[in-house]
């Protein structure tokens, strides 16, 4: 409750703050928000490219989220995430199975490499103290080069072009992608305005994924064992293995977990949206959006899953300050940033949170 | 011959933003403030010195703006690290997206919409002497004040004792927090001369994907450098020297390997050499408290 009302607080104080930017270049930061109200929620395709735009950025604050509960710096979401598109694209490409066996077969494969790509940090932290934040930061471009690498490779690269093949549309998650297009269905979306909005994003079982993930980790989490030690290890490694935790393989297999996470963002990206993967001349940022997500939620599963949201709102619908009031679309980034950084500071907020809480407490005693 | 020279002044271009920057970091680490924001310092400096040399006109005050732009950011983080005891790791990212953001944000309400400054005229980018540019030498020369800092000098010794026990200086009566917001703020500074020498030397403006990661590999160099100073500014030759290997073999037509992978090569090298030799990472102490 305290940890919500913190977060609450602090996007608040994002969004005054982004105004007063705003408002100091001259743009009226009423109207801006009035567009960026009416850009997410006006229509329905809006709210599905906000669904789709979202799923990456929960599951990668999933990812964040999870290693910073077992005390580690996971920077590494966004090579996570090449790694795991890298995978679906390849083997979504490779394999001509019906979709019953590809689609999770694809999706396994994508997990367990990029899996394994979150666990070697984790690994190399435990094995040889080498800290997190520089492995991860080595392997996001080792990621990023050797994607390109491969999508240049014969049979993978679609000729003439920078980006690689198509997978097989037995791979795609996008919900009636063939029926949106047929015949049959154009004629009946033709009278169902709403569902004919809805489905022109490309809309997919992403978001479900993502669901079920958040879930899991929740469970995981808050339900075992295993995860009453991950998060022992987070709280005091010494005291930790003073109670007989490997803390060691408790930092790997966190690891492998978060970099699972991450590489599920990017095999859902890869076959619900974009359905092949290009060469990539600097980092995307879905690993960097994810530690703002995973900050916004205070790293717990359903923080993660709202500020996933959040984020994903204002980044859709911050695209569109820009052409109808020429206003910087960075102020997005400004205003994420001004947000996270009320977060650090907590005492900031702790006498006005306490206020509200004695409010609640005191109504709550009257009834 | 030719190539050799080639090597070795595309490994001084390419070192010189992440020297400046990975000392900046060191300043920072050493007082015991974790600065994971240098990335954004980069790139406010990156843009503030374009900013002031279009401005101006002189490439000189576009290289101080440029390390202004870093310390206004600097300021922040000092204000919630060291004032308001923050987490400073959630404040240095906090750091790396309002960079950016109101670096971009700013090129596009001054220059009509677009992200990237137009590009400076030769006279007022930072002059080259002996076929180098000028930030190249102001490196090195940073470098060796950096050291003399730490190994010869009263304040030195008195910033590594805010970083290591803060305690000792608290017991000596000295102000750990004055330390720290100085070791702050000349990060920030160092960060946006990082920046500058990018956007007013190796490239002749701002642009969004200027700065694509340096203030994450200045981190990693100094870890790398085991938070000394002179070892940090030979960890940025070394990816300075790789990058040059990248852009050398890149343009050579009787060596076929993908490029790419040759990209990958200082990330993988670096990596094992940390998993190889390094040991026990020497952090201050009391970093991040």
């Amino acid at each position: 409750m305290k940890k919500f009302l913190l977060s609450l607080l602090c996007v608040i104080s994002g969004l005054l703050f982004g105004a007063l930017i705003l408002k100091l270049s001259g743009i009226s930061a009423v109207e801006a928000y009035k567009v960026m109200w009416e850009g997410a929620f006006s229509r329905p395709s809006y709210i599905a490219y906000i669904m789709i735009r979202s799923t990456a950025l929960i599951l990668t604050g999933l990812s964040v989220a999870f290693a910073f509960r077992t005390g580690l710096f996971n920077i590494g979401a966004e090579g996570q995430f090449i790694i795991g598109a890298l995978t679906a694209a390849y083997f979504g490409c490779a394999f001509h199975f019906s979709p019953w066996l590809q689609i999770p077969l694809v999706l396994l494969l994508s997990t367990l490499t990029a899996s394994f790509y979150g666990g070697l940090a984790g690994f190399m932290k435990a094995r040889f103290g080498v800290h997190e934040v520089i492995s991860t930061i080595m392997l996001n471009w080792i990621a990023l080069y050797f994607s390109n690498f491969m999508v240049m490779t014969e049979g993978f690269h679609k000729p003439n072009t920078e980006t690689s093949e198509f997978i097989n549309p037995t791979t795609s998650i996008t919900f009636l992608e063939n029926w949106k297009v047929s015949d049959a269905g154009s004629t009946w979306l033709a009278q169902h305005d709403f569902l004919r909005e809805f489905l022109r994003p490309p809309v997919n079982a992403g978001i479900f994924i993502a669901l079920i993930c958040v879930i899991i980790i929740w469970i995981i989490l808050s339900k075992t064992s295993f995860g009453f030690k991950l998060k022992a290890v987070g709280f005091s490694p010494e005291a930790a293995r003073y109670a007989g935790i490997n803390v060691n393989k408790k930092m790997t297999q966190s690891m492998m977990i978060a970099g699972a996470l991450s590489g599920i963002a990017g095999a859902t990206h890869v076959m619900g949206v974009s359905k092949n993967i290009a060469i990539l001349a600097a980092h995307e940022g879905y690993g960097f959006d994810g530690i703002a997500v995973s900050l916004i939620g205070s790293n717990s599963p359903f923080g993660a899953l709202l500020s996933g949201f959040f984020l994903g709102t204002l980044k859709y619908s911050g695209q569109k300050i820009q052409s109808a009031l020429e206003a910087p679309s960075e102020l997005i980034s400004i205003m994420i940033g001004a947000i996270i950084f009320f977060i650090a500071i907590p005492v900031l907020f702790e006498k006005s949170i306490n206020k509200i809480l004695k409010l609640i407490l005191k109504n709550e005693g009257e009834n | 011959m030719k190539e050799l020279i080639f090597l070795f002044s595309t490994t001084l271009m390419y070192s010189t933003p992440l020297i400046f920057t990975a000392l900046g970091g060191v300043l920072s680490e050493k007082t015991g403030v974790i600065n994971i924001g240098l990335e954004g310092m980069m790139t406010m400096g990156a843009f503030s010195a374009s900013l002031a040399a279009i401005k101006t006109g002189n490439p000189w005050l576009g290289l101080i703006a440029g390390g202004l732009g870093g310390l206004s950011l600097a300021l922040l983080h000092a204000l919630a690290s060291i004032k308001y005891k923050a987490n400073q790791v959630v404040s240095g990212m906090a750091i790396n997206f309002l960079g950016s953001g109101i670096a971009i944000f700013l090129c596009r309400l001054i220059f009509e919409g677009t992200s990237m400054t137009p590009p400076l005229d030769l006279e007022k980018k930072i002059p080259v002497y002996f076929s180098q540019y000028a930030t190249v030498y102001l490196a090195f020369i940073m470098t060796f004040i950096i050291w003399f800092l730490f190994n010869k000098t009263v304040l030195g010794l008195r910033i590594i004792a805010t970083g290591e026990h803060p305690k000792s200086t608290d017991a000596a009566g000295l102000n750990g927090a004055l330390y720290k917001t100085f070791g702050v703020l000349t990060s920030g500074f160092l960060a946006g001369l990082g920046g500058a020498s990018l956007s007013l030397a190796i490239v002749s403006n701002f642009r969004p994907t200027l700065i694509s990661g340096q203030g994450f590999i200045a981190i990693a160099a100094l870890i790398f450098g085991k938070w000394r100073p002179l070892q940090t500014a030979l960890a940025c030759l070394f990816f300075g020297f790789s990058q040059a290997i990248v852009i050398f073999i890149g343009g050579r037509e009787d060596f076929h390997f993908s490029s790419q992978l040759l990209s990958t090569l200082p990330y993988i090298m670096t990596l094992l050499i940390l998993v190889g030799f390094m040991g026990k990472t020497t952090a201050p102490s009391a970093l991040g408290q």
